[in-house]
């Protein structure tokens, strides 16, 4: 009887033996992904070589893009990648944060789910979509209605008039900022509503017992008990926003110009890529589109990881 | 369990028949300039219908056609920017023109029709070069006395990919004005003083569309398929010039391929009354080491475009290559393809 | 004003601009269904569906063929990266625990899942499309079955985890060996949340425009199943035709693009509402 037992339950040589089949397979895969993004990197590296001895470090520096005399300098695309971001975070932080203290403090329960949801959505729509929404809609009301108007107001100030200067085109970084925050708006308010869902409710009625305002709860207690939360979940954004393609190339004005004024065209590091890479017909050129890619690559690579280190501190904290 | 294995298996058995009858047909890919593109598009659709052979372009640039047909990756490309003599060597390619594209500038400046306003080489150089900012600036004014030019700020609209329509017109602006020869000088893709950057004559196109105020320059085959306002030029004679076929047959004529090696001619500002400025040839570019029967395939598509296709290259107003220019294409080809021996041109045609 | 009016103050209007900060996200939503539904509508019709790609200049034609194409390279990345995904998760959850490599394999992961998918297209240029010296829809499966991989990995391991430990711990009581527990039962347990994340990664990798750019690019016409070529599909069809001024291409485009960010919003919803059939969300 235990004999059946034992014999139908595969226990034995054969079992133990796809037993450890069945083990090398998944760590097989496991080691395969390891390979893959170790194969990435290589690739990167081993294609940005002979750029990154050309060029030097001044590569990270130099403005001329020059494809006749064969002289590149990422600087340009880099300030336009950093300044996207910076702008994408600047509208972006604000709005999530608001979001995220509505559904989590103010909206009524049943609406949570679907305001969530909603919100969510946004991260659904495929980059080149707001890409041709960017070009066709937005762009054309900036250049109408909201440059001019920029530009006549702030262009004015003394101190940030730079800013602000030059013809209104409506495409442009100050448009690719935007776009990018609609799209870094639903990664950063989903962490921050899950990490506000952390802190516990009786430090939050404490704080109400005291007759402390509903804002007031939020800034003392639940944004300092959600720090690193929060910050991980503006740099999962900031991830996001630093490597978009599609959408940036459509509304970045594609320049390899430095310009100050952010109404004025610019590019990425991105959006250089999409444009350039085909066609870059000399080992440099090619070279050096390896290079923006390692580039880009060390960025997001160093922001994923502080965000992921912040989110896990969170996490063990949350545990506590 | 077993219904769903034979469903499963039917349909793996139906997708490799599907495999199978797509690699049947000797299909041939292509990359290279946007210039030639709407043409070449509707030669593939023709030469589809009459051979059943799918010939796939994809318009990334010229300087995209090099480097893919350098790379290997594509069975031909095409170029507004011919290759030296020492370049095809280097690079053991065969180059050839296919038609006369024409370039010519579009404005979207208000109130302003197609082929009302004028321009001269040195007032577009100087706008491009940003030296010109305004519309109603004093020399754009001098060559337009009747048009009312509004107070509006110009924006320059020029290719961010590696273009032969850039090359071509960044050469014309050299020859017509020091300034930029010595500054910016002229090629695929350029370091430009000003401006935005459209991917392809398609975006170029667009941005002038959407952008007020914005200049740009794109094949004339763009200009009819869009209804877009382009503008008349002053020629090297001093006579303005507005573009049609005829001007750029004039300027075409000039073109003698007998002169020169490997086809290598470059047609920006040609002599001639009726002459439109901005003319070029666009080239085809194929690999010598490439199997005989994938260059055949591509040489008889080609072959079919330069006899048979003339009729849609008039249409968009490209200028075909004249009978003569046909003969000496075709005997660079027999010239040029030999393997094991024997030229691989002439086929015996269906 | 005395300061509890102040501090009332403060608080309404933090409130107010919470509330315009949701109006405005979702108005957003709201702004880009629209324009996609009053644009793109139009162009779905019976032609939209049955006829390829036009060439332009040319009147009429559809995205038949830029549809069928993105449908089997998006099956096939997913019938190739979602295995590996799901063993690889299953090595995070079954087998990691007290395994160093695990954690790496993590960490690793989120990389890969956030990484630019430009640089996934970078990637298989060099690997595959240059050593095969041509573009083909090999290619572009193999850079979409990379961008599918880390998602899997993810989801398979959450699931995993949430398989209550006692159902394990029951099959090895009567002997069972350790890989029919999982394949037979916490499999199964899981098997919602996991077929979740596979719609997920398909839903993710579907609107995918740069990887595909640099590995299979487009085809004017329809091929079949020819994997060994260029093939048609919609985020790179949608590119070129939107950023060319040809008016028939661009109806087209938008076209495509309604019906490409619904075909993905209705696979999210439907994963979130497969995800919560039984309760097994977060």
């Amino acid at each position: 009887m235990v004999d059946a037992v034992i014999r139908e339950s595969g226990i034995g040589t054969r079992g133990r033996a796809l037993d450890v089949v069945f083990r090398a397979a998944t760590f097989f895969f496991a080691i395969l992904v390891l390979v893959i993004l170790f194969g990435i990197v290589a690739a990167l590296i081993d294609g940005a070589l002979p750029a990154l001895k050309q060029f030097g470090f001044a590569f990270i520096v130099d403005s001329s893009w020059d494809p006749v005399k064969q002289i590149f300098g990422a600087f340009p695309a880099i300030y336009g990648t950093l300044i996207t971001s910076f702008i994408a975070m600047l509208i972006g932080i604000p709005l999530a944060f608001g979001i995220a203290i509505f559904i989590t403090e103010l909206c009524p329960p049943w609406l949570k789910r679907p305001i969530g949801t909603l919100i969510e959505l946004l991260a659904a729509i495929p980059s080149i979509i707001y890409g041709i929404w960017g070009l066709f809609v937005l762009a054309p009301m900036l250049q109408s209605h909201v440059q001019p108007f920029l530009v006549e107001t702030l262009g004015a100030i003394p101190l940030i008039g730079f800013l602000f200067e030059g013809a209104p085109l409506g495409v442009g970084m100050l448009t690719a900022g935007i776009i990018l925050s609609i799209m870094v708006l639903p990664f950063i308010t989903s962490v921050m509503r899950d990490v506000f869902e952390t802190v516990p409710t009786v430090l939050k009625e404490s704080a109400y017992g005291i007759g402390a305002t509903t804002f007031e709860v939020v800034w003392n207690i639940v944004l300092p008990y959600t720090r690193t939360g929060v910050i991980g979940g503006v740099m999962l954004g900031l991830g996001r926003a630093l490597g978009e393609t599609m959408a940036v190339t459509f509304v970045i004005g594609n320049s390899h110009q430095f310009m100050t004024s952010l109404l004025a065209p610019g590019t990425t590091i991105s959006a250089t890529l999409a444009n350039e890479f085909s066609e870059a017909d000399t080992p440099i050129y090619l070279s050096v589109m390896f290079a923006l890619g390692l580039i880009l690559s060390v960025i997001t690579l160093l922001v994923l990881a502080a965000a992921k280190f912040m989110l896990s501190r969170m996490e063990r904290q949350g545990g506590s | 369990m077993k219904a769903k294995t034979i469903l499963l298996l039917g349909a793996l058995t139906a997708s490799l028949g599907f495999i199978g009858a797509g690699a049947q047909a000797q299909n041939l890919s292509g990359a290279g300039g946007t210039a030639i593109y709407p043409v070449l598009s509707k030669w593939a659709e023709e030469y589809k219908k009459a051979t059943g052979v799918a010939v796939n372009y994809q318009a990334i640039g010229s300087g995209g056609g090099i480097a893919q047909i350098k790379a290997k990756t594509v069975d031909f490309a095409n170029s507004d920017k011919p290759l030296t003599p020492d370049e095809l060597a280097a690079a053991g390619l065969v180059q050839f023109p296919q038609v006369v594209i024409s370039i010519t500038p579009v404005v979207n400046v208000e109130g302003v029709k197609p082929g009302e306003l004028v321009l001269d080489g040195p007032t577009l150089a100087d706008i491009f070069l940003g030296k010109i900012t305004d519309w109603d600036d004093e020399a754009i004014k001098k060559l337009n006395p009747k048009v009312k030019l509004p107070k509006a700020k110009i924006t320059t609209v020029h290719r961010s990919d590696g273009s032969g329509t850039t090359f071509n017109f960044t050469d014309y602006l050299g020859k017509v004005s020091p300034e930029w020869k010595q500054k910016v000088g002229s090629d695929t893709s350029v370091s430009w003083p000003t401006g935005v950057g459209g991917k392809g004559n398609a975006g170029v196109a667009q941005y002038v569309n959407q952008v007020k105020g914005a200049i740009g320059y794109v094949e004339y085959a763009y200009v009819i398929e869009n209804k877009m306002v382009y503008t008349k030029m002053v020629n090297q004679a001093g006579n303005t010039i507005e573009p049609t076929m005829a001007a750029f047959q004039a300027a075409a004529s000039n073109a003698d391929f007998t002169k020169v090696k490997d086809f290598y001619l470059i047609l920006t500002n040609q002599p001639g009354d009726k002459s439109w400025p901005i003319t070029a040839a666009t080239y085809m570019l194929m690999r010598k080491d490439y199997p005989a029967d994938k260059n055949q395939a591509v040489l008889k598509f080609l072959d079919w475009a330069l006899k048979k296709g003339q009729k849609q290259a008039e249409a968009l107003a490209y200028v075909p290559m004249p009978d003569a220019v046909v003969k000496q294409i075709e005997d660079a080809w027999a010239v040029n393809f030999v393997t094991d021996g024997k030229p691989i041109w002439p086929v015996a045609m269906k | 004003m005395n300061p509890y009016a102040r501090r009332r103050l403060v608080n309404m209007t933090v409130l107010s601009l919470s509330l315009a900060a949701t109006a405005i996200g979702i108005i957003w939503l709201a702004a880009i269904l629209w324009t996609l539904l009053e644009n793109g509508i139009a162009a779905l019709d019976v032609d939209f569906f049955t006829l390829d790609t036009p060439g332009s200049g040319s009147d009429g034609g559809g995205l038949r063929n830029a549809i069928f194409g993105s449908l089997i390279m998006t099956a096939l990345g997913t019938f190739v990266g979602a295995p590996i995904g799901i063993l690889a998760g299953t090595f995070l959850a079954e087998f990691g625990r007290g395994n160093p490599l695990a954690p790496a394999v993590r960490f690793i992961n989120d990389i890969l899942l956030s990484a630019p998918s430009i640089i996934v297209g970078v990637f298989v240029y060099e690997a595959m499309v240059l050593r095969m010296g041509h573009y083909s829809a090999w290619a572009g499966a193999v850079a979409l079955g990379i961008i599918v991989i880390p998602v899997v990995i993810r989801t398979t391991e959450n699931m995993l985890n949430l398989v209550p430990g006692s159902l394990r711990e029951a099959a090895f009581a009567l002997g069972t060996p350790k890989w029919k527990v999982i394949v037979f039962i916490t499999y199964r347990a899981a098997m919602q949340g996991m077929l979740t994340g596979v719609l997920l990664a398909v839903a993710r990798v579907s609107g995918e425009t740069a990887p595909l750019l640099f590995t299979v690019v487009n085809n004017q016409f329809w091929q079949g199943v020819a994997m060994d070529a260029q093939m048609a599909n919609l985020p790179v069809v949608i590119f070129q035709f939107a950023m060319s001024p040809d008016h028939n291409w661009q109806r087209l485009a938008w076209g495509g693009a309604l019906v490409i960010t619904f075909a993905i919003l209705i696979l999210n919803i439907s994963a979130r509402l497969l995800a919560n059939l039984r309760g097994f969300s977060k």
